[in-house]
């Protein structure tokens, strides 16, 4: 029998908070951190609005305390969460035992390489900047950043990279790979991606409204959130604290489009299933589920769809968190996580924002006001372009 | 109109890389997505594109796609209708 | 116990299946053309691979080709299958694309069907959508092909759900292209016809390594 794993330090930052205090403080106001477009250059600038992170890159610079060059915005916010979790776990990666570092991205350096694209293709110039674009860069600086890490890898699966983090950080402890893991993901904001959700057609100009029958589609935002994992023996040597247990992960494709959801949710249907299967746990086990909700008319359906489908008529209390912080990308899964937890933590559920009028033949209704209510398991959807959609369960420890 | 219909032809052929699709074989009253051509909700978006590039007419809403795009000559009356042909 | 049951690996202009090179063009030919000219060696219709960007069409054509004469698609149960694929550069050559198409202001006409490209893990979501391949799927960005990660993954999905497994290498950066893909099956019988009858480290470097490249 392979060992339980359980979170043990949480680390965000985001629109909402610059820390997981300040995080749980703005969920609990209902206060959202999308707004207007202060710190990126781009032509939308007063077209869309955005959940960035309210330091500029040398504010961030200074809470990092590093003021390499070669660090660009992806990075110093990765760092900062993930140190944030490994000391809210009170881990010691010079004790011995082996830690791994999973992280995921899927702009990584480009809000840096697209300041200097011009110069780098044209004059060859700047070619330094190049050494941070990869999507394995920010892995590696908070590899370095935290020190004596022993493993060391980054996933790119678009809007559910966080959640592939988290699984393999669980499965990488029940092999007996790795006795802990720093897992989660990291992306911020670029013209690049702006313009590139804009040829989509899947950006509302005002706030994202999830599950809403009027929704029009989804708000960009940026973000870093790290979660500590520990296997039970790690975790009883040092005589630590769980904060929740992960019970259920599933991964599926939904084989249908490059970036559409099935109409019928085919995908997230599997992952939520074999999740559930791992767990042990049964549909109206489920206290609250965490959707992916981004807004936009197709995903939304989708998963209302998929819901449907997994617990009928019994649906468990939900909300999307997106209006709070946008959507974050690859780190939209462990942003959800670390919120999955606090509501575990604080028997509270945070609202779907921006919710009036359910969606037609679905008759499904999220909670929009703040719920104080005991939580002890919760479901959180993550699905990404190229019909990856996994699903994860997390328990109060 | 049929001389735009033969141009939208070429250019929805070079815009939605349909390699193996020869302008004859297209018919302007045939849907384009669903059967048809096959196109789908990426394929409706590059029409978009098409259509602020080569006719100058910009469209906010993708939705506004399904009625405009349901067949090459909806299309065509379509950037006749906006003036730009 | 696993086993390795076909591969593919296509770099140098040049196609091989198990080792043998089965087709090869002109190395003159810029990547674009020789994925045109191996998708018609191939003899499929599948209008879709035209819409793809170069590293989809890299790893469609590999995976078609180390697929190509095995039962692997037809015994085995789709919804156990995962997808396990690595890189270096993402998807850094449409990002490139997608870049120029929003850097020049006269000319600003970024395209959807470019952008949906610019993740590596698309080409996963490819063939997933061709074969109705709905299992597990990763991508991992390496600075190598890292047989060892690709291994372990594979075996770790094994000792869940999953059956079979399409696993490799695609990788697209400039003129440099290089895609490795092999088929690998955790399954009881052990007179099962395959090219290894081991899944490891070994036998994924011995594959990788197999090919007699002619120039």
């Amino acid at each position: 029998m392979s060992q339980r794993v359980y979170i043990t330090g949480l680390g965000m930052i985001s629109a909402i908070g610059n820390n997981v205090s300040e995080s749980f403080l703005s969920l609990s106001q209902s206060k959202t951190g999308i707004g207007k477009i202060n710190h990126l250059t781009t032509r939308y600038k007063d077209e869309f609005l955005a959940g960035e992170i309210k330091l500029s890159n040398a504010d961030l610079a200074d809470l990092v305390k590093d003021n390499n060059p070669a660090l660009n915005r992806n990075s110093y916010i990765a760092m900062l969460a993930a140190k944030e979790a490994v000391i809210n776990s009170g881990i010691d990666t010079n004790d011995g035992l082996r830690t791994g570092v999973i992280s995921s991205t899927t702009v990584a350096g480009m809000g840096k390489t697209e300041l200097y694209y011009k110069e780098l293709f044209e004059k060859y110039d700047h070619l330094d900047v190049l050494d941070t674009h990869d999507c394995g860069d920010s892995t590696e600086r908070i590899a370095d950043y935290l020190g004596n890490v022993d493993y060391v890898t980054t996933i790119s699966t678009a809007c559910s990279s966080a959640a592939n983090a988290i699984m393999l950080g669980c499965r990488m402890i029940k092999h007996g790979q790795l006795d802990r893991v720093v897992v989660g993901g990291v992306d911020a904001l670029s013209k690049f991606t702006f313009n590139g959700f804009n040829t989509l057609m899947i950006l509302d100009r005002e706030w994202c409204k999830p599950f809403d029958e009027n929704r029009k589609g989804l708000n960009l935002g940026e973000a870093a959130a790290f979660l500590v994992i520990e296997g039970e023996n790690a975790l009883n040597l040092r005589k630590g604290k769980a904060l929740a247990e992960v019970v259920g992960y599933a991964n599926a494709n939904d084989a249908y489009h490059q970036t559409a959801s099935s109409p019928e949710g085919y995908g997230a249907t599997l992952a939520i299933t074999e999740a559930l299967a791992m767990s042990g746990l049964v549909p109206s086990q489920i206290d609250y589920i965490n959707m992916h909700g981004t807004g936009t008319p197709n995903n939304d359906l989708s998963e209302s769809m998929a819901t449907k489908a997994v617990f009928g008529n019994q649906v468990p209390k939900f909300s999307s968190t997106k209006a709070f912080t946008g959507h974050t990308l690859a780190a939209a899964a462990s942003i959800e996580a670390v919120i999955s937890v606090l509501s575990l933590q604080n028997s509270m559920i945070f609202p779907n924002l921006n919710f009036t009028t359910p969606i037609a033949d679905m008759n499904l209704i999220p909670e929009t006001q703040l719920v104080n209510t005991p939580l002890n398991t919760i479901l959180s959807n993550s699905f990404g372009f190229g019909g990856n959609c996994s699903s994860l369960i997390f328990k109060k420890a | 109109m049929d001389a735009l219909i033969e141009k939208l032809k070429g250019q929805i052929i070079e815009q939605l890389n349909l390699a193996e699709v020869k302008p004859e074989e297209i018919n302007p009253d045939s849907p384009l997505f669903g059967e048809g051509l096959g196109l789908d909700s990426i394929d409706a978006l590059e029409l978009i594109v098409l259509l602020e590039k080569h006719y100058g007419i910009k469209i906010q809403d993708p939705k506004d796609g399904k009625t405009i795009f349901q067949s090459l000559r909806t299309m065509a009356e379509y950037i006749k209708s906006q003036g730009k042909s | 116990m696993s086993n390795i049951t076909s591969y593919a690996h296509i770099k140098h202009n040049q196609v091989s299946v198990n080792g043998e090179i089965v087709f090869h063009s002109n190395s003159s030919l810029t990547l674009i053309e020789f994925l045109s000219e191996a998708y018609k060696n191939l003899g499929i219709s599948y209008p879709k691979f035209h819409k793809m960007d170069a590293q989809c069409k890299l790893g469609f054509l590999c995976a078609e080709f180390a697929l190509k004469g095995t039962n692997f698609l037809t015994e085995n149960n789709l919804s156990k299958t995962a997808i396990v694929l690595s890189n270096c550069a993402s998807s850094l050559e449409t990002d490139r694309v997608h870049q120029h198409s929003i850097d020049d202001k006269s000319n600003y006409f970024p395209s959807p069907a470019v952008f949906v490209y610019t993740l590596p893990n698309i080409t996963i979501g490819e063939l997933a959508i061709k074969h109705k391949i709905t299992g597990e799927n990763a991508f991992f960005v390496s600075e190598q092909l890292d047989a060892d990660l690709l291994v372990n993954y594979t075996e770790t999905l094994f000792q869940r759900n999953t059956k079979t497994a399409i696993v490799g290498w695609v990788e697209v950066d400039v003129a440099n292209f290089e895609a490795f893909i092999f088929l690998t099956e955790n399954t009881e019988n052990i007179n099962k016809s395959s090219i290894f009858k081991s899944l490891n480290q070994t036998s994924v470097t011995t594959i990788y390594n197999q090919t007699i490249w002619t120039h």
